[in-house]
């Protein structure tokens, strides 16, 4: 028999964890020699690294930016570097440059892309980041109208009388509720506006510009191109995208049957449907459909295209994520006696957003990329940019310094997206 | 079971009114075409403290769930404080305003610090100022005994101080009666007594509570009343004194020395 009593009589102090070796060799030994298939492995990379880099760094440095054709420019690379020199014609940059960013847009007009460019980031600014202020969020939501007008031009009238039926509908839901219940107050408010916009709305902008004329020079939709306009479709599609998908998402888990059948048809039937189809449709099709002489602007009805199609999947995304709540939030907040859409605005949305941030921001970036898709109804973004140059005799046979170029930008925007939503997972990371 | 009630609870405050404060008539719910609840009668008055216990399914949370309408109840009649549940929204609002609710999961709202989660509901559907609502908030969150942790979030504290958060939350709304969910089953033993302490102080300030709990010990220091359901039925009901020592059916007798057993 042996004795089982045992009585510890101090409790034991913490202490420091060992000392391992520190610094670069241990560091290698633990990530890429480990042991010998790994080290094979590492070896294999480096060198696989070290071809790609031989290829492309002399490929770059040799490039020639001063010239004005491919062969001036395969000529050059030869005096200088010798007979069979690989080197990249990047003048085709430079000489193309405002063209890749603004497309056709008139020259002397660039200061209103530009500006209209600078006003979003500081429109999107305080969206972006709490720490702002928050009164700073009166402008981001006037911003489009600002933008819309920098960027198309004409009578500032439109886009304020298109703003107005807006405030219709924002008055409407504030001060009816008193009066018709608050179901007939959020049907009025969406008619409201409606109908300021098909009657009144029109006739109010022309007088007003009689009365007072304040405009800038009209820029017709087949003038713009490049960047300009991924970022003008691209934007407008992931700020318009995320409340449409929001709104799908819960009206698809509505108790309502009609509201349910229609977010679950629209939803399944666009996600069903290939984007390119819907852009095709924008570009021919929907013109069947309109009163003969309606010239509903091509960019436009492109913007709404890919807006619905991106919220079609920002609604299964963020359904995912309401899905991953517990019951008991919901509870929780009935319990408290919060309504609907109190207990969805405050509890439920932050939490399901949060959640899903990685998909949202996968979305965006799937969603800007897709924006290269107009090239082939005729829009002149990047690509369809590039096919034109190409065409140009001077350039003709340019592959690798375009496309280069086009998916660097690309690569900038979409890994700045990406790295936001990092940050914001951070920042937003309350447990342990 | 922990015997946790152990500190010595003053009864002195603890005075029942002659004022109904929920009244439960010929109540029926079904799950589909389950029988859940099988004609409940139950008066509560104000002031009272009646523990529910009973085996698990026997439909118990869900009665507690039916007073502030988590649960939609098919037949019968519930009048809390004068309210009576219907489908009418409107009401339902109006309970849920005056029963507070402490959940088995605590249900804290993760993305909120502590003192967001109790002020949320104060602010929005109270419509108390914010600097109002944080005083009044820290007022409860000292009564739990944690308003030093009121910055923190729910996933960077103990289950047991969850839990009294929990139900600091439910206090802020003011409610005149609370409703408890087993409000210890997902607690570590060693957190048990400090939400039962919690639940006795709330007790000696008069609160009416409604009980679902598996700490007999608890029952017998604070209960006046302690009701044993099975199969969705209520089956017996007595002073904690004459129910734990002269319990009168069958079921309950089988029921309590399984639990009391050891």
């Amino acid at each position: 028999m042996t004795n089982v009593s045992y009585v510890r009589t101090e409790m034991l102090p913490e202490k420091e964890p060992p000392l391992g070796q520190s610094g670069l060799v241990l560091w290698l030994r633990t990530n890429m020699f480990s042991n010998i298939p790994n080290s094979l492995l590492s070896l294999a990379a480096i060198y696989f690294i070290y071809l790609l880099l031989a290829g492309i760094v002399p490929w770059i440095f040799h490039g020639s930016w001063n010239v004005g054709s491919l062969s001036e420019c395969r000529e050059a690379i030869a005096a200088k570097y010798g007979d069979g020199a690989e080197g990249a014609c990047l003048a085709v940059i430079r000489e193309r440059f405002r063209q890749l960013i603004f497309g056709f847009y008139p020259q002397e007009l660039y200061w209103r892309p530009i500006l209209a460019f600078v006003l979003m980031l500081v429109a999107i600014a305080p969206v972006l980041f709490a720490s702002l202020p928050r009164r700073a969020l009166w402008f981001s939501g006037v911003y489009p109208f600002i933008g819309f007008w920098l960027y198309w031009g004409g009578t500032v009238w439109l886009p304020v009388v298109v703003l107005a039926g807006f405030a219709i509908g924002a008055a409407a839901m504030s001060i009816l509720p008193r009066m018709v219940g608050s179901l007939g107050a959020m049907i009025l408010a969406m008619l409201l506006p409606v109908i300021w916009w098909l009657t009144l709305a029109g006739a109010t902008s022309d007088t007003m510009q009689s009365l007072l004329p304040i405009s800038l020079e009209p820029v017709e939709s087949a003038f713009f191109g490049g960047f300009m306009l991924s970022i003008i479709i691209g934007v407008t599609g992931i700020t318009l995208s995320l409340p449409i998908g929001i709104l799908l998402a819960l009206g698809r888990q509505s108790h309502l049957f009609v509201v349910k059948t229609i977010c679950v048809g629209f939803i399944e039937f666009i996600r069903g449907v290939p984007l390119i189809t819907l852009l095709f449709v924008a570009s021919t099709l929907l013109n069947y459909f309109m009163p003969p002489g309606t010239n509903f602007d091509l960019i436009l009805r492109v913007m709404i295209m890919v807006t619905l199609f991106a919220s079609a999947y920002m609604a299964e995304v963020i359904r995912g994520g309401l899905a991953a709540l517990p019951k008991g939030q919901y509870e929780a907040a009935d319990a408290l006696g919060l309504d609907f859409w109190k207990a969805t605005r405050l509890i439920i949305m932050p939490q399901a957003l949060k959640i899903t941030i990685p998909s949202i921001v996968s979305t965006f970036i799937g969603l800007f990329k897709d924006t290269t898709l107009v090239s082939i109804i005729g829009l002149l973004d990047p690509i369809g940019l590039s096919n034109a140059i190409r065409a140009n005799q001077a350039w003709n046979g340019i592959v690798w310094e375009l496309y280069g170029f086009i998916a660097l930008m690309f690569w900038i925007f979409c890994f700045s997206m990406s790295r936001y939503s990092m940050y914001l997972e951070r920042k937003l990371q309350t447990g342990h | 079971m922990a015997e946790a009630a152990e500190a010595v609870v003053d009864r002195s405050q603890m005075k029942v009114s002659d004022e109904v404060a929920i009244q439960i008539t010929g109540m029926n719910k079904w799950y589909g075409a389950f029988h859940v609840l099988k004609d409940i009668n139950l008066t509560v008055n104000r002031g009272e403290r009646i523990v529910i216990c009973g085996p698990s399914g026997s439909g118990k949370s869900t009665l507690i769930r039916c007073i502030n309408a988590l649960e939609e109840h098919q037949e019968g009649q519930i009048i809390v404080d004068g309210t009576e549940l219907s489908s009418d929204l409107k009401n339902i609002d109006t309970i849920r305003s005056e029963v507070g609710m402490c959940f088995q999961h605590f249900n804290l709202f993760p993305h909120l610090s502590f003192l967001d989660n109790c002020t949320l509901a104060p602010i929005w559907v109270r419509k108390t100022p914010r600097k109002e609502a944080e005083d009044i908030a820290m007022h409860f969150l000292e009564k739990v005994k944690i308003p030093e942790q009121a910055d923190k979030f729910p996933g960077q504290l103990s289950g047991g101080q969850q839990q009294r958060v929990a139900i600091a939350r439910s206090l802020c709304m003011q409610p005149r009666i609370m409703l408890f969910d087993e409000p210890t089953s997902a607690l570590d033993p060693e957190m048990i007594k400090e939400v039962l302490d919690t639940m006795i102080a709330l007790a000696q300030d008069g609160m009416t509570m409604i009980v679902v709990t598996h700490e007999m010990g608890f029952a017998r220091e604070v209960a006046n009343r302690v009701i044993f359901m099975d199969q969705g039925q209520i089956v017996e009901q007595n002073e904690p004194e004459s129910f734990f020592n002269n319990p009168q059916s069958d079921r309950t007798k089988l029921f309590l020395s399984q639990i009391l057993g050891h």
